[in-house]
């Protein structure tokens, strides 16, 4: 059904892809794979139409085209779901469905009944259940990547290429995305999936082709390609283990939250933290799990003061009672949050690297209000070299590197202002394999230094492998505790959907 | 073949130098040089007296243009500029002409005024969360008012009513004729040494104190910036306190170079200081730009002007044109990217 030949492709004078093949057959479910910067999302906005200057030949039903814009593209049955969402928030979910074809009588008049009523039968046929005429901001992200995937589906799409599909998704809604999936290639489309997710590769690819620095690798059955080796395929290197061994080493009790309570910061009625209690240890990993929704990422941003004192309850810091107040203050008292958003709320896109990687530290690197150049200059320096950032040089635009190396600068970012706890969101989300491991490997380095963390992670592979300790959330509270050894995906899973889970 | 890849790779890497700001601003600046030099008005062109006056008569609206560069890099914008160098015009001649207060008073004063005016806006958006054009509108038709309020709505010179209906002629002060005069054998105007003067405050703020860094991150991505300890609101308070700050300095140099307080002074001004800063490339969508690209920019917009003027082209077809110029120059330097 496509058959995309020779594909080359060069961005200011470097070439991205190098004679890529790819060859999707209807009713499959093809896994692209393959490091950050491997060149996937370059073939696929060729693919989409979103570049026309390459090189190379695309098949389409044995039909010879070259796409000039995203709009001929999609009128081959063309459609992409693109990792960063495209919707627009302030519009209810019908319209973003329709967005661009909208239903109109004689092409002017807008016609809302039919968009509805067509819309909703398109959103039956695969169960999902969302309030057509609530605008996307008001809906979860979970809801909103379903809303993409409708989107995709209005406009008859035959070939569809889902960019990291469930980055935002918990496990329970990723199970059904595939069910959504199955559905759509029992009608015979096309499902082009790009992931770093192991787990789920194996568990939905019916064929996995790999590239790796702009150069194809190969195409194989998931049977014919162990995941030793589909690494080895993507990293061009053997790593042994998807994970480094945790050795825990607790220390004394660094951080305790007594009955945490914390308003919705959105504005609802209803706690989005009701009742916590925890205890941190020096050098531990505590890890929390939960669903969107579950109050997970709040409570972090509660604790580090980011809505500043509506929280209540009682909190000590080495023994100390500890009164919330603002990020500034926590970032003194030696807390960082690394949030879940890099983009949206880590990273300084337009800045470089060197002043990104100062941005939370600015006081230790100036002297009276004057920056001090060098000293900033040195820091960066030995930041990047003991975090392996793979970079041309320290004044990169941090807009112009990977996600796993963009990841690395924020955690350099914090570790660079000395922490003595540290709040991991979504450490390694859109994170390549072997960037992964890097990051997995500091965390035991930072605790091995006494650096005590509290991990959030929706994968619960990283989860287990990586907790010392594992909180489960659900709706605001906590529902269970459970030590690593006794946790299981099975129990947290449980957890996380409202059961109380005793061990 | 191998060759033919090098020279292509070559090429590109000129490009990419070739999409810096500066040299993109720089360009725009050249073109505008080379119309001069095309259309020289018999050799006016030529003479250092047109360069001065262009200088003299572009300081002002480029003292506003560099507070108005700190502000733009925050992600905001501030209108009330050329309200504020009204307000504070009047101010100055009120004091030193009326008051008769000595220079070393009457200039902190209205520096201070145009300041504290700047930080009531930046409050404004950064506590209350006012979008900047809002608020800044909000401060424009405020300072206007204000403007008139303290001036009776009478222009302020050297002319002073007495209260049996005459006029009584007062003698200028020396301020005037100081900020008024050209230095170096008349080679300089003092205005442009003033407006030299903020560049370099505004150089050695964003490119050497941390304040810079955090105008920077703030208008790069305020919500990273914030969760990164940056102090927020008091890095908005500073930002729009400068601009004006810068405000009045412009308002200080239009009073002595009008030799009078006019209550209507400045108004548009705000719209030329924000076409110097765009005009230089400095990004309208914050976190990007120099003080650099805002000199550079002035540059092109004052010889711009000025090569119009020599040229005797008549006021409408000039506005018309510096409005064609100034979209042809932005998309110039978009086309380069």
């Amino acid at each position: 059904m496509l058959s995309m030949e020779k594909i080359r492709k060069s961005f200011s004078g470097v070439r991205v892809l190098d004679n890529v093949h790819f060859v999707l057959k209807p009713g499959e479910v093809h896994v692209l794979a393959g490091e950050n910067g491997a060149g996937k999302t370059t073939l696929m906005r060729i693919l989409a139409g979103v570049y026309s200057d390459y090189e190379g030949k695309i098949w389409i039903n044995g039909k010879n085209v070259r796409f000039k814009s995203p709009l001929e593209a999609s009128s081959y049955g063309v459609s992409f779901i693109h990792q960063e969402m495209s919707l627009i928030n302030s519009m209810t979910v019908a319209d973003n469905i329709f967005l661009g074809r909208e239903k109109a009588w004689a092409g002017i008049w807008m016609d809302y009944h039919s968009q509805h009523k067509k819309a909703k039968a398109l959103l039956e046929q695969f169960n999902i259940d969302i309030n057509l005429s609530k605008p996307v901001e008001e809906c979860p992200l979970s809801v909103r990547q379903m809303i993409e995937i409708a989107k995709a589906l209005v406009y008859e799409a035959r070939i569809i290429i889902m960019d990291e599909p469930t980055s935002s998704l918990t496990d329970i809604e990723v199970q059904r995305l595939f069910e959504i999936i199955m559905d759509l290639k029992s009608k015979g489309c096309g499902i082009i999936y790009i992931s770093h997710r192991l787990d789920e590769i194996y568990q939905i690819a019916e064929r996995i082709s790999v590239l790796r620095d702009g150069k194809y690798i190969g195409t194989s059955t998931p049977e014919d390609l162990p995941p030793g080796e589909l690494i080895r395929w993507m990293v061009g290197r053997e790593i042994s283990q998807q994970f480094p061994e945790r050795l825990s080493h607790p220390g004394k009790e660094l951080l305790k939250v007594r009955s945490f309570y914390l308003p919705d910061p959105t504005g609802s009625k209803r706690w989005a933290v009701e009742d916590v209690s925890l205890t941190l240890s020096k050098g531990e990993i505590l890890g929390i799990a939960g669903l969107q929704g579950s109050g997970k990422s709040e409570l972090l941003h509660g604790l580090f003061g980011s809505y500043g004192k509506i929280a209540k309850g009682k909190v000590f810091l080495d023994g100390q009672p500890y009164t919330i107040r603002s990020p500034i203050y926590s970032i003194e008292c030696g807390l960082a949050l690394l949030t879940n958003d890099r983009k949206g709320t880590g990273l300084i896109l337009a800045m470089d690297i060197t002043r990104n990687i100062s941005l939370a530290s600015l006081k230790d690197f100036s002297q009276g209000g004057w920056m001090l150049a060098h000293k900033e200059e040195a820091a960066a320096t030995e930041q990047v070299k003991s975090f392996d950032i793979k970079s041309r040089s320290l004044h990169q635009e941090v807009n112009t590197l990977s996600g796993g190396n963009q990841q690395k600068v924020v955690l350099a970012k914090w570790i660079g202002t000395q922490p003595r706890v540290l709040f991991l969101n979504e450490p390694t989300l859109g994170v390549d394999v072997g960037a992964k491991y890097d990051i997995y490997n500091l965390m035991n380095q930072w605790t091995a230094q006494g650096i005590a963390v509290i991990l959030i992670t929706s994968e619960l592979p990283e989860l287990l492998a990586m907790s010392d300790r594992i909180i489960v959330m659900h709706r605001g509270k906590i529902t269970a505790e459970f030590p690593r050894k006794q946790a299981n995906q099975e129990k947290i899973i449980k957890a996380a959907m409202g059961k109380r889970v005793t061990i | 073949m191998k060759s033919l890849f090098k020279r292509k790779t070559q090429s590109v890497q000129t490009n990419s130098w070739l999409s810096s700001p500066f040299v993109r601003a720089f360009a725009a600046l050249m073109f505008v040089l080379i119309l001069g030099v095309l259309f020289n008005a018999e050799g006016t062109f030529f003479k250092w007296d047109t360069h001065r006056d262009m200088f003299r008569q572009l300081s002002v609206f480029a003292i506003l243009a560099c507070g108005m560069t700190l502000v733009i890099i925050t992600a905001g914008i501030d209108l009330s500029v050329g309200s504020l160098l009204g307000m504070t015009a009047v101010l100055f001649s009120i004091l030193t002409i009326h008051k008769g207060w000595s220079p070393w008073l009457a200039i902190p004063a209205c520096l201070l005024a145009g300041a504290v005016f700047g930080m009531m806006s930046g409050g404004l958006i950064g506590k209350f969360r006012i979008q900047p054009f809002i608020a800044t509108l909000a401060m424009m038709v405020f300072a206007r008012g204000m403007a008139k309020w303290i001036s009776g709505g009478q222009k302020i010179s050297t002319a002073v009513l007495q209260p049996d209906g005459n006029y009584h002629y007062v003698e200028v002060p020396s301020i005037f004729n100081v900020l008024n005069s050209k230095i170096l054998n008349e080679n300089i105007a003092v205005v442009t040494l003033v407006f030299f003067g903020s560049v370099f405050i505004c150089w050695i703020i964003l490119a050497k104190l941390r304040l810079g860094r955090y105008i920077y991150a703030i208008g790069g991505n305020e919500e990273a910036a914030r969760l990164s300890g940056i102090p927020v609101i008091a890095t908005k308070l500073l930002a729009y306190g400068l601009s004006g700050f810068f405000s009045a300095m412009a308002g200080i140099c239009q009073a002595a170079q009008e030799l009078q307080g006019d209550p209507e002074a400045g108004m548009t001004y705000e719209l030329t200081a924000i076409a110097i800063v765009v005009i230089g490339g400095t990004n309208l969508m914050g976190g990007r730009g120099s003080i650099g690209l805002t000199f550079i920019g002035a540059l092109t917009i004052g010889y711009l002007e000025k090569i119009l003027s020599i040229n005797a082209v008549g006021e409408a077809s000039r506005l018309m044109l510096t409005g064609a110029i100034i979209i042809g120059a932005v998309l110039f330097q978009r086309s380069r990217r």
